[in-house]
């Protein structure tokens, strides 16, 4: 689905990733965790070419983005969609127009856009805030309009950067859901970053710890559910990743 | 009416006409020369979406340079290249072209001030939604900071007015010209009272009008 092979970058004299290997597969949720400044936003953000890799391939459906053209980079960019840490929607535009911009950059027909979008707005619960405003909603549902403008291009995979850290651990709890329907019945592939282990263990299959911008280990994990996580103190993911920081 | 207003009319509203056309011509500027300049004077900014050093640093000392003079003295200056423009450098045609002048780079600044105050993160999502560089600037930066763009408009329409005051060097006219011809070298000090009084409901009325449609574009 996805791979990224030798990637490293450099800011200047700094190496902030240095040699990255690994492949996301099809229809998995995989998780990208670590200390901040540990290089794990940069890995995730070479992934749609956000950051330019330095050197190395990142191949999206059999495409390398790195060596790609600006043109072939935004149509590629249309079929990957990518969720942040401040939801970054347009302040300006309701709730409808924000989702419905996606489409417009796509070039969705027009005749066609309406019924899309307020079926994406359904899916994440927002139906009828449909006219507000990003500065009307709370932070759990301006995230949801902002998951909703991802998906709206059926996306086959969805990159989220620190989708929760500012969110209190209630919504955290149901933007993981939704996160989770989106991969269990849309069957989209997601990765996903997060300095919090209890995001990573609840929803991942895989977990790569990443350190001083390596890789340290990529382990298959057993997703522990939504469901109170305070039942489950002591895990396999807590101690991999009090060795690997 | 005051009498001395009645008795002067037929002038006063040439005068206001005249200004009139001033003020179009240098709103003219800003929109089509001033916010394009801004626009790329934001793009070409380091670590922006068109970084570059080379046409960043013309446009910013261009519009520093037209900046820094004393507006009477830019007026003089250029007279020669205005007599190319127009024909002539005498008159309210000849006056527009230094006010078009001031007028987009006076604009151009706070264009690329309002664009700078967009959110990093919103351009961030652009991008990774495949958004061209244009589709930014119309979809995502133009919208964002639209009622900054709207409040630097109007704060710089008040800035024309009073440059366009001083076009009386040239005969550019207007209704500031007015003031100074009858009100001050005629002595008619009542009248340059009137026309202040004018001039203070005019500024008056575009301040209103910019803040009360830059507050109704503002979401945020």
């Amino acid at each position: 689905m996805l791979e990224l092979h030798n990637v490293t970058k450099r800011y200047e004299q700094q190496l902030v990733v240095n040699d990255v290997t690994l492949t996301i597969e099809s229809g998995e949720i995989f998780g990208l965790i670590g200390q901040s400044g540990a290089g794990k936003s940069t890995i995730l953000r070479m992934m749609n070419c956000l950051e330019k890799p330095t050197s190395g391939e990142v191949i999206v459906d059999g495409r390398n983005l790195a060596s790609s053209t600006a043109r072939e980079l935004r149509e590629a960019r249309k079929s990957i969609g990518m969720i942040f840490q401040h939801f970054n929607l347009v302040a300006n535009k309701t709730v409808y127009d924000n989702v419905e911009l996606a489409l417009v950059l796509a070039h969705y027909p027009k005749s066609k856009r309406k019924e899309r979008v307020l079926e994406c707005l359904r899916f994440v619960g927002l139906e009828e805030m449909h006219r507000k405003y990003p500065a009307q909603l709370s932070g759990g549902q301006k995230q949801r309009v902002a998951i909703a403008r991802a998906l709206v291009n059926e996306p086959k995979i969805l990159l989220c950067d620190e989708p929760t850290s500012s969110l209190d651990p209630k919504t955290t709890a149901e933007i993981l859901q939704v996160l989770q329907q989106i991969n269990e019945r849309l069957g989209v592939t997601i990765a996903i970053v997060s300095h919090e282990m209890d995001v990573i263990k609840r929803i991942c299959h895989r977990v790569c710890v990443v350190s001083k911008g390596e890789i340290y280990k990529i382990v298959p994990i057993e997703p522990l559910g939504i469901a109170s996580i305070e039942d489950h103190p002591q895990t396999f993911v807590d101690e991999l990743l009090r060795e690997g920081v | 009416m005051p009498d001395i207003l009645v008795q002067y009319e037929q002038e006063i509203i040439r005068s206001i006409m005249q200004t009139g056309i001033m003020l179009g011509i240098s709103v003219l500027s800003a929109v089509i020369i001033g916010l394009p300049v801004g626009t790329f004077l934001y793009l070409t900014s380091k670590g922006k979406l068109l970084e570059n050093k080379v046409v960043y640093n013309v446009l910013n000392l261009l519009v520093n340079i037209i900046r820094s003079f004393p507006f009477l003295l830019l007026v003089i200056f250029l007279i020669p290249f205005t007599r190319i423009v127009v024909g002539t450098a005498i008159g309210t045609a000849a006056a527009c072209v230094p006010l078009a002048i001031i007028a987009f780079a006076h604009y151009a600044r706070f264009v690329e001030q309002s664009l700078l105050e967009v959110p990093k993160g919103v351009i961030e999502a652009a991008i990774s939604m495949g958004a061209s560089t244009k589709d930014i600037i119309f979809k995502f930066l133009f919208v964002e900071a639209r009622s900054g763009l709207i409040l630097g408009l109007t704060t710089s329409i008040v800035s024309f007015i009073s440059y366009s005051t001083i076009m009386g060097v040239v005969g550019g006219g207007g209704i500031g010209d007015f003031a100074v011809r009858y009100g001050y070298q005629q002595f008619m000090v009542d009248l340059m009272l009137y026309v202040i009084i004018i001039m203070i409901i005019l500024v008056q009325i575009i301040q209103i009008i910019g803040t009360t449609v830059a507050r109704k574009l503002d979401k945020r």
